[in-house]
């Protein structure tokens, strides 16, 4: 099995345990800093006495079109989300790259541009520098892209795993596992129902409102790959806390549901594209809530949980049925079941 | 979608239905019993609903050789990975997703597809079809693995071969019949059990004759069980039933889905393009008669008999306990690699590698600490 350990798989970019893995042991002990090795999802600097978020992601999704979206779409809210959970919510400013496959049809491109300006203009932000490369047929598959993002973080704000306290509420904007859910469904061509659709947006305003209206927030996380469960785990990890979480208090759509019953995968594990993992003071969860409430992306808000002492790095949940099992952290593919 | 749809889940998750059934359970069984679950699905049923912590005490439960991942042999995954060196670029391979992380001898398909080989994950049989009308250029060889249950929709698949004449489809088959392999891990009578929860999948197919005469043999009970934890609950209520009054018979609980006699078309279709022969088993070894082979008929679609391959012989980590597993006579956590080299993250056995594995089931769901400290402590 010499070489099992030795080579990238897939998993690896699943992020979930292998990404993971490859962050601790290859990339973080060669760029190690006091900013990197908080592992947030975008860096909080101060610059020149400005505190500003920044952050990178590269889009690689595949459909490039799906039922909610598409990778223009989504390069654009993903960039926007991560700037946002640091708070990173004052006049973002985006640079884009593009790596396109030679044989690639203008007329899609021309529909994923269409869709980042439209995002871009929904959103107040600007695309203000990029690059575009082309290869050669085979040597990428259709189009990549990839995003860099700035933004200023009102002052005053701090989020982060450093500030997850002991009994902290946990509440979760929406449904979830619906873009994962949408992006399968397509892929393997199942026609289940129209509503197995991306819920791809951007939570600018969701935690601009929440900013403004001092809710006391301990740590914002957008749960895209490897989901809920894996950012919970990922906090667990971090903190030392454990985390316990009530099953019958997680929003999933039926249909996201009843896909998963039928590939036998498990929703927790399914990417999120607008939905926030909010940890707020216990005494505050009321008032996240219901501002949450307030904003049409936060309509199936849920308190789904709290931060514990007890399962220290575990998380825990209690299911429907009353007993308590594990969240593992995901492997990084989901892969349906044979029967 | 509606709520309406999903009422066979939600209905058979109710609560209060269930905690009433656990308290019957706990009184009606005076004697632990030990049953032996024999589907993939149904290990990760007991171990993701907390069905074995309910009923912890009153019913020890075991997995058996119920998931086809974890009882295809390394000859197997080696004799594929080897078509994938020998003929790349020549040929497409296409699986089910859960086989590509085993390990065979020396790799695995994820290893191979991620060294250039044009590996694909499908959900069924019929998009490999698809793949080799789109793309004549290239040999479409689908990995055929799976019990009764996938058989007849891969069976299918070659009748559509077969109708469009193609000429760039074929089949490897390691497909495992479940009643021939209770008989023989029976047979070798190193595990005690007092019954069996049979797969409710399988048996769709198949029906509940064919366990009769190995219920019989070895005086035990059977119930055909649904997936759901009510289903299971239910199930082992009518187990004991049976066990109490030594009624060495099966049962179907699962009647939404199964008849006695099966499903008499999916046989013949099955039937029309396989026949049984002997078939190796991880943890098992031969046992006669409980595979699927292609018939003559089919023979140019036989991927055993198109590709010349030839397979050094098999290496299998000695420390590695899946097959000690898959008979039911340790759990996962005895194994001394459990947790420590051989864990969802890193599999070394393919019971930890398949999400359907015994191993990756007590691995991801159950508190198995406790249950080892509780074997310790004996």
């Amino acid at each position: 099995m010499s070489d099992i350990e030795n080579i990238i798989k897939l998993a690896h970019g699943g992020g979930g345990k292998l990404t993971l893995q490859l962050i601790k042991e290859i990339f973080l002990p060669a760029f190690r800093n006091s900013i990197l090795e908080k592992l947030e999802d975008s860096a909080r600097i101060n610059f020149y006495g400005k505190n500003i978020a920044f952050t990178i992601d590269a889009y690689t999704v595949n459909p490039i079109f799906f039922p909610g979206g598409d990778i223009g779409k989504l390069a654009i809210t993903g960039t926007i989300n991560d700037l946002a959970m640091q708070g990173g919510i004052i006049d973002p400013l985006i640079s884009a790259a593009f790596i396109i496959e030679e044989g690639f049809e203008i007329e899609n491109l021309e529909k994923i541009v269409k869709s980042m300006k439209e995002e871009c203009l929904k959103n107040n932000v600007k695309i203000v520098a990029g690059d575009t490369k082309v290869v050669e047929k085979g040597l990428a598959d259709k189009i990549y892209i990839i995003t860099a993002g700035v933004s200023f973080i009102p002052e005053k704000v701090d989020l982060g795993v450093h500030r997850i306290k002991e009994g902290d509420a946990i509440i979760v904007s929406g449904t979830i596992g619906d873009h994962g859910a949408a992006i399968l469904s397509t892929r393997y061509d199942f026609k289940l129902s129209n509503s197995l659709i991306s819920d791809c947006a951007s939570l600018k305003d969701l935690v601009k409102s929440l900013l403004e209206n001092n809710i006391e927030i301990h740590c914002l996380r957008d749960p895209t790959r490897g989901g809920l469960g894996t950012v919970l785990n990922e906090i667990a990890l971090k903190t030392n806390f454990g985390i316990i979480i009530d099953e019958s208090k997680i929003p999933i759509k039926n249909d996201v549901r009843a896909l998963c019953e039928i590939l036998g995968i498990d929703p927790l594990y399914l990417a999120c594209e607008g939905r926030i993992v909010c940890f707020t003071s216990w005494e505050e969860k009321e008032n996240a809530l219901s501002i949450i409430k307030e904003n049409p992306l936060g309509e199936n808000a849920m308190l789904i949980g709290r931060v514990t002492s007890k399962f220290s790095n575990r998380v825990v949940m209690k299911t429907t049925l009353g007993v308590k099992r594990i969240v593992s952290m995901f492997l990084g593919e989901n892969l349906p079941r044979i029967c | 979608m509606n709520e309406e749809k999903l009422r066979f889940i939600d209905e058979y998750r109710n609560k209060e239905l269930l905690l009433k059934l656990i308290k019957k359970i706990k009184r009606e069984i005076d004697n632990p019993i030990k049953i032996m679950e024999v589907c993939g699905t149904h290990t990760i049923s007991i171990s993701k609903f907390g069905i074995r912590k309910l009923l912890k005490g009153k019913v020890d439960l075991t997995s058996g050789p119920g998931c086809p991942v974890c009882v295809t042999p390394n000859e197997d995954i080696d004799w594929i990975i080897e078509l994938c060196r020998k003929f790349k670029e020549k040929i497409c391979l296409t699986v089910f997703g859960d086989i590509m992380r085993v390990p065979g001898s020396n790799s695995s398909l994820f290893i191979e597809k991620a060294k250039g080989a044009d590996i694909r994950v499908v959900y069924s049989p019929i998009e490999a079809i698809e793949i080799a009308k789109k793309r004549k250029d290239l040999k479409i060889v689908f990995f055929g693995i799976g019990f009764e249950t996938t058989a007849p929709s891969i069976a299918i698949s070659l009748i559509e071969a077969k109708k469009n004449k193609m000429e760039n489809f074929y089949l490897y088959s390691a497909h495992k019949l479940i009643p021939p392999a209770l008989d023989a891990l029976l047979s070798l009578g190193e595990i005690k059990l007092n019954g069996f929860i049979l797969p409710g999948h399988v048996s769709t197919i198949i029906g509940s004759n064919p366990y009769k005469p190995i219920l019989k043999k070895h005086g035990l009970a059977g119930v055909i069980t649904g997936f759901e934890p009510l289903d299971i609950i239910q199930a082992l209520l009518i187990l004991n039933e049976l066990i109490k009054n030594k009624i060495y018979d099966v049962k179907i609980q699962y009647s939404r889905s199964v008849k006695p006699e099966g499903n008499e078309k999916a046989k013949k279709i099955m039937n029309n393009v396989f026949k049984e022969c002997n078939s190796i088993w991880r943890g098992l070894g031969e046992i006669p008669n409980s595979g699927l082979e292609l018939r003559e008929e089919y023979n140019d679609m036989n991927a055993k008999l198109h590709f010349d391959i030839n397979i050094p012989p098999k290496y299998e980590n000695p420390a590695c306990k899946c097959g000690e597993v898959l008979r039911g006579i340790i759990y996962p956590f005895e194994c001394p690699l459990f947790a420590k080299a051989c864990t969802p993250n890193s599999p070394i056995g393919p019971c930890m590698v398949s999400s359907e594995g015994a191993c990756a089931a007590w691995y991801t769901y159950e508190d198995w600490r406790k249950y080892k400290e509780m074997i310790k402590n004996e």
